[in-house]
């Protein structure tokens, strides 16, 4: 191709975009009505993600070993675990996929953690010797709370492993307001494609109406497929980025004007719930809604011009 | 590069053997209905001027869709600047239409270009260099009549200078055939006359006119080669005819 149609076809492709202002325009709030609703909705679950992810990292099981001061006859010698063991037991804990992190505990850990909780900084009164000697433990946090039980099976499958505390409530409620909110995410995606498809495909319509003519004389006088196709695509690309800009400078106001809101208004609200910030909301919002934008553009105006093609 | 002169060639026996414009026994049958084109065979010599004529459903339309490969025969061949257009590749199309001119009854110009525009546009199809754009287009306005025209919108314009920019536009590529469906159609009797005036030029200088009309008195006028239709058939075919009206 020459550049001098390359250039025709691109200044074509902006001056479409005035010679028929209305059907702009109308494909503009078309498209930004649909991604303006995706974008809340992305805003509030994105949220709602965040909050629920910062609870469940929260989320620890405990891991007790069997030891000499333990008077339960059901252990034998041999599963008392050496400092060795302990060791190599925390690290096939580390390597499993729904582990974030282990901490361990040493006896004189876990009494100071205990005694502090409960009795103060005087605590070591009247305990000469550490009432928890030998209980050592190790913290595991996870990085998927629904996988608990699985975690919690195999701990309780190691021969030195006499224990293992864990909330089996917490984590059955984060797992399952984690699975409502996916479904709630794909019920709202369905309904807004449907919405997004329905709009979109009646705009085209009025478009295949206003170029339907336009599109025959370039065929009737010889035009090939791609000379014909360039400036409406390009077009539908520019009206998808500008359809995608406008919502997403709607979103970024009122998203920061909610958060300062919160904030200043419910304090209490905000010291529990983190809110994401607008930077971490755009960061995949934006590149989302624009990618959105310029593939609805696109496959709008392939669509509205093939069917003209086949003069 | 050997095998495209070898079809060049080719095509350029069969137009000297069976002329520019070729129909054999061509039916044209749509999917409702009684045959548009019922074995239709005629053949158009290079440079000649034929009228079309034929009352409404006589296959006058459907023929011209076909000479421009916008449908295609139901059986029988049609042959166009010496191309078996059944044959013919959706994207070998445009460059096919590229040297066929046509005009339309309803001109079919870009209403939201200027005249300048509407004529460039067809250059710009065949990627002609824009300084020789400058150049061959105000030539060819001048041509038609509107050399003081060309920044005007089409649709300030009357209906005959409007139908001199179609044919600015059909012109501007140098076409073999130029094909003119009902080129009068909507046109006062001094425009009519204005416009077979040009095509008659155009004729003269070496290109093969097509004229589908129904407007007896230029037809008549004229003294030219007349192939009168009638339901889907030719039922006369005469240089220096006349269209008779049978109704």
């Amino acid at each position: 191709m020459k550049i001098s149609t390359l250039l025709y076809t691109i200044k074509q492709g902006f001056a479409n975009i005035f010679r028929n202002k209305w059907y702009s325009l109308a494909s503009v709030a078309t498209i930004s009505a649909c991604l303006f609703l995706f974008g809340l909705f992305y805003a509030i679950v994105a949220n709602f993600q965040s909050i629920v992810m910062k609870a469940e990292e929260g989320v620890s099981v405990t891991v007790f070993f069997h030891n000499e001061y333990d008077k339960c006859e059901t252990h034998t010698e041999n599963q008392i675990p050496t400092d060795t063991r302990i060791e190599e037991i925390g690290q096939m804990i580390s390597a499993r996929v729904e582990v974030s992190d282990v901490i361990y505990i040493s006896d004189d850990e876990a009494w100071a953690n205990f005694a502090s909780d409960y009795y103060g900084e005087n605590y070591a009164e009247g305990f000469p010797e550490n009432p928890l000697a030998g209980e050592y433990s190790y913290e595991v946090y996870l990085s998927d709370v629904s996988m608990q039980d699985a975690l919690v099976n195999w701990l309780l499958s190691i021969p030195e492993v006499r224990k293992v505390n864990f909330s089996e409530v917490t984590a059955d409620t984060l797992s399952g307001v984690n699975l409502l909110i996916a479904y709630v995410s794909l019920g709202i995606i369905v309904i807004l494609l449907a919405v997004s498809i329905f709009l979109i495909s009646n705009t085209v319509a009025i478009g295949i109406s206003v170029r339907s003519a336009e599109i025959n004389i370039m065929k009737y006088i010889g035009a090939t497929d791609f000379f014909v196709r360039a400036p409406f695509v390009l077009e539908g690309i520019l009206i998808g980025l500008l359809g995608a800009a406008i919502p997403l400078g709607l979103i970024y106001s009122l998203y920061n004007y909610a958060l300062n809101y919160i904030v200043e208004r419910f304090e209490i609200l905000s010291n529990f719930l983190n809110f994401l910030t607008v930077d971490q909301v755009f960061g995949v919002l934006a590149p989302v809604s624009l990618a959105m934008g310029m593939g609805i553009g696109f496959l709008g105006s392939i669509s509205t011009v093939r069917k003209h093609l086949h003069v | 590069m050997a095998n495209r002169e070898l079809q060049r060639r080719k095509r350029e026996q069969l137009i000297e053997e069976k002329g520019i414009i070729f129909l054999d026994n061509v039916r044209k049958v749509y999917s409702t209905g009684s045959p548009a084109l019922n074995g239709i065979t005629l053949s158009i010599g290079r440079g000649e001027f034929v009228f079309i004529v034929g009352d409404s459903g006589s296959g006058k339309s459907t023929l011209i869709k076909l000479l421009l490969r916008e449908l295609t025969a139901t059986s029988g061949s049609v042959y166009v600047m010496g191309n078996d257009l059944a044959k013919l590749k959706h994207r070998q199309v445009p460059k096919f239409r590229r040297n066929l001119g046509v005009v339309f009854q309803d001109f079919r110009l870009l209403n939201d270009r200027n005249v300048y525009e509407n004529v460039a546009f067809a250059q710009r199809i065949v990627e002609t260099p824009p300084n020789e754009i400058r150049r061959n287009v105000p030539a060819i306005l001048a041509t038609v009549g509107l050399a003081g025209k060309y920044k005007a919108k089409t649709r300030q314009l009357s209906g005959g200078e409007q139908q001199r920019v179609a044919l600015a536009r059909a012109l501007i590529n140098k076409p073999s055939i130029l094909l003119a469906d009902e080129p009068t159609g909507n046109l006062d009797p001094k425009n009519s006359w204005e416009i077979m005036k040009l095509l008659e030029e155009i004729n003269e200088s070496g290109t093969t006119v097509v004229v589908v009309t129904h407007n007896r008195e230029i037809v008549n006028a004229m003294h030219k080669r007349v192939v009168t239709m009638k339901k889907g058939v030719i039922v006369s075919d005469e240089e220096g005819g006349e269209y008779i009206d049978e109704d």
